[in-house]
């Protein structure tokens, strides 16, 4: 279990240092800070001024092993544009994004999973086909479409809830609705499928020929295993409770790292941009890492792999 | 003979309106051991599948199967829930798919003593010991901690046998119990049942398409095609003396030892449930079709006492391998196709 353990950290930190890398290298070719930060009409002695100042005129190579080099110092380097810690600006976007994705990850695990199995035990009904039909499209409308169909039903025509903003529950109901039913239509397709692949196995039968009723069949032996290929899912979703708002955030104007993010790319703040790349790709490595040994714990063939059959 | 423990009655099982199983009407008494044979799709495990209401539910089933003069097919549920694994165990085919992959051996045998004996705690344990003992399983305390991956396939099975007799049943199904097994472990898991049935005095229903397996294990013997029993008998007479010609064809497509005897297989494949043959099901593959073959499907009627055939030509006879089939299909074959 430790080398299993060890061998996936080892990946995991390879995989983060693959993503900061591919980031500084796009960020750097695809745009100059210095014009987009200090404005076209400063002169170019000014440019020239910041390039050196933030180690720009350098080469490529030099700019990216002292960055790296300062990572792993733990530090993120500074915000071009408020020349404070790019860590610590990020830091203080973290609770209200967190205010957002968790709230709606509990709306996903409570409506998707509970309505996969349902729908799962009551195949070809019509509660089933309604919530198939209810997850394609909670699945295949873009999270921009649906914020805005709420917007229009529920802030410009009812007039109940705020269209933006934070500072109240209310504000919050909107972009978490958001967030949370195109996740919950996912999950419920997903968990779905994984139980109907679960009761057409034998040894479901055998449970009911055992005389087990029906709700202990798949209390006891459906959803254990069905829990195996569900937990890759919600694996993946409690790795996106950073980054998974960033359009989101951005239609409700919800100052959280997602819009954070989509601000510091457009202004090449490029210590910020690199700051929350790392601190998503450290998230989803980190709960891909979790999922890995919940594996381990839900299904005992892959708890001790060398070990053969007696 | 003393009352049957189950009778089936005119049991009929269709999927999608396609027929399975046509009629089968079928008696177990208590202790006997009745094997169920045919090819695979002639209905013999959805027969019992269907009794014990184990099939999905898109499964038309209709008919009558009594245990105790109770019809189960037309009990509650929770009834028949009671019926499974307490008076009527059932194991299957392939015991490394039949075992929950996620749950220890102590758990999957433990819930048949929780439900069916009412045992809990350390009498559970200690019953399950004794089970796992009384199938052949060596270190039997340490085997109840396993996972189903961490044993031999002939394992799995005996524990699948544990688990259908820990409720202590009055009849034990079988389904195609050796087929995924190796030819050693196939013996052993035989042995193994027939000692229980002695021990136990429980009846016991094994359905396979392995001839050799019912023939040193049964009493009595069912032969299934295209959804009906089309030959039933006690096993020694039925063998040697077949009165069914798709029997006939049973044996004579079995390999013996000696070489220079060629197999002689029976032609074509079981009839489409969509588009059966009109008359006898088995005509169109029948050495001794004649055109009173392709009338009315023949009833199973006594033969001999205790012998009953579903042939329409009674007086055939079987003794000798049948001819060669004729090189051109019989319109009848074609009427398959």
């Amino acid at each position: 279990m430790l080398r299993y353990l060890a061998v996936r950290a080892f990946r995991a930190a390879v995989t983060i240092a693959l993503v900061v890398t591919f980031a500084f290298v796009v960020l750097r070719m695809s745009g100059d800070p210095a014009i987009l930060i200090m404005g076209p009409e400063v002169p170019p002695e000014a440019l020239a001024a910041f390039r050196r100042a933030w180690g720009l005129d350098q080469p490529i190579w030099v700019q990216y092993v002292r960055y790296f080099g300062a990572i792993l110092n733990g530090d993120l380097g500074m915000s071009m544009r408020d020349n404070r810690p790019a860590i610590e600006m990020v830091a203080e976007r973290i609770p209200a994004t967190l205010a957002l994705t968790v709230p709606a990850l509990v709306l996903k695990l409570a409506v998707g999973i509970p309505l996969g199995v349902w729908a799962a035990l009551h195949q070809g009904t019509g509660f089933d086909r309604a919530v198939m039909v209810a997850a394609v499209f909670g699945f295949a409308i873009p999270s921009f479409v649906l914020a805005l169909v709420l917007v229009l039903v529920f802030s410009v025509d009812l007039g109940w809830l705020p269209s933006g903003g934070q500072g109240t529950v209310a504000h919050m109901i909107l972009p978490v609705l958001t967030l949370g039913l195109g996740g919950a239509a996912a999950l419920a397709r997903f968990t779905r499928s994984a139980m109907l692949e679960v009761l057409g196995r034998p040894y479901i039968r055998t449970a009911s020929a055992k005389g087990l009723p029906w709700a202990a069949v798949v209390r006891g032996h459906a959803l254990p295993n069905a829990a195996i290929p569900t937990v890759t899912l919600v694996g993946f979703l409690v790795g996106s409770l950073i980054a998974g708002a960033v359009v989101v955030e951005s239609v409700f104007s919800w100052p959280g790292v997602g819009r954070m993010l989509v601000v510091a790319v457009a202004s090449r703040d490029l210590a910020i941009v690199q700051c929350i790349l790392l601190l998503v790709a450290a998230t989803m490595v980190t709960s891909n890492l979790v999922v890995d040994v919940l594996y381990g714990v839900l299904d005992p063939r892959l708890r001790h792999g060398a070990r053969a059959a007696a | 003979m003393a009352a049957p423990l189950v009778r089936i009655e005119g049991l009929t099982v269709a999927f999608d309106g396609a027929p399975a199983v046509r009629g089968v009407d079928l008696a177990v008494h208590p202790g006997e051991a009745v094997g169920i044979v045919g090819e695979s799709g002639s209905g013999k495990s959805v027969t019992w599948l269907a009794a014990l209401r184990l099939l999905p539910a898109k499964a038309a089933v209709a008919g009558r199967v009594l245990l105790d003069g109770r019809d189960l097919l037309a009990l509650p549920l929770p009834e028949v829930e009671a019926v499974r694994g307490g008076r009527i165990g059932m194991i299957f085919q392939d015991p490394a798919s039949a075992l929950n992959p996620v749950l220890r051996i102590r758990r999957q045998l433990g819930e048949v003593l929780a439900r069916h004996r009412g045992l809990s705690g350390a009498a559970i344990a200690a019953e399950a010991r004794r089970l796992l003992d009384l199938v052949g399983i060596p270190d039997a305390a340490r085997r109840l901690d396993s996972y189903p991956h961490e044993m031999s396939g002939g394992q799995n099975q005996r524990v699948m046998i544990a688990m259908a007799i820990a409720g202590q049943p009055d009849l034990l199904v079988a389904d195609e119990p050796t087929t995924a097994l190796d030819v050693t472990i196939q013996a052993q898991i035989l042995d193994l049942l027939a000692a229980l049935r002695r021990e136990l005095g429980m009846a016991l229903v094994l359905i396979s398409h392995d001839l050799g397996v019912v023939a040193e294990t049964c009493d009595r013997v069912a032969v299934m095609y295209a959804g009906r029993v089309v030959e039933m008998g006690p096993a020694e007479p039925l063998f040697d003396a077949p009165r069914h010609p798709y029997t006939r064809g049973l044996l004579d497509a079995l390999p013996t030892l000696d070489a220079a005897e060629r197999l002689v297989a029976i032609p074509g494949v079981v009839p489409d449930p969509r588009a059966m043959p009109p008359g006898c099901a088995f005509a169109p593959r029948c050495a001794h079709a004649a055109p009173v073959c392709l009338g009315a499907e023949p009833a199973l009627r006594a033969t001999l006492p205790g012998r009953w055939s579903a042939c329409a030509r009674p007086d055939l006879d079987l003794a000798a391998p049948p001819p060669r089939p004729p090189a051109t299909p019989a319109p009848a074959a074609e009427a398959v196709a």
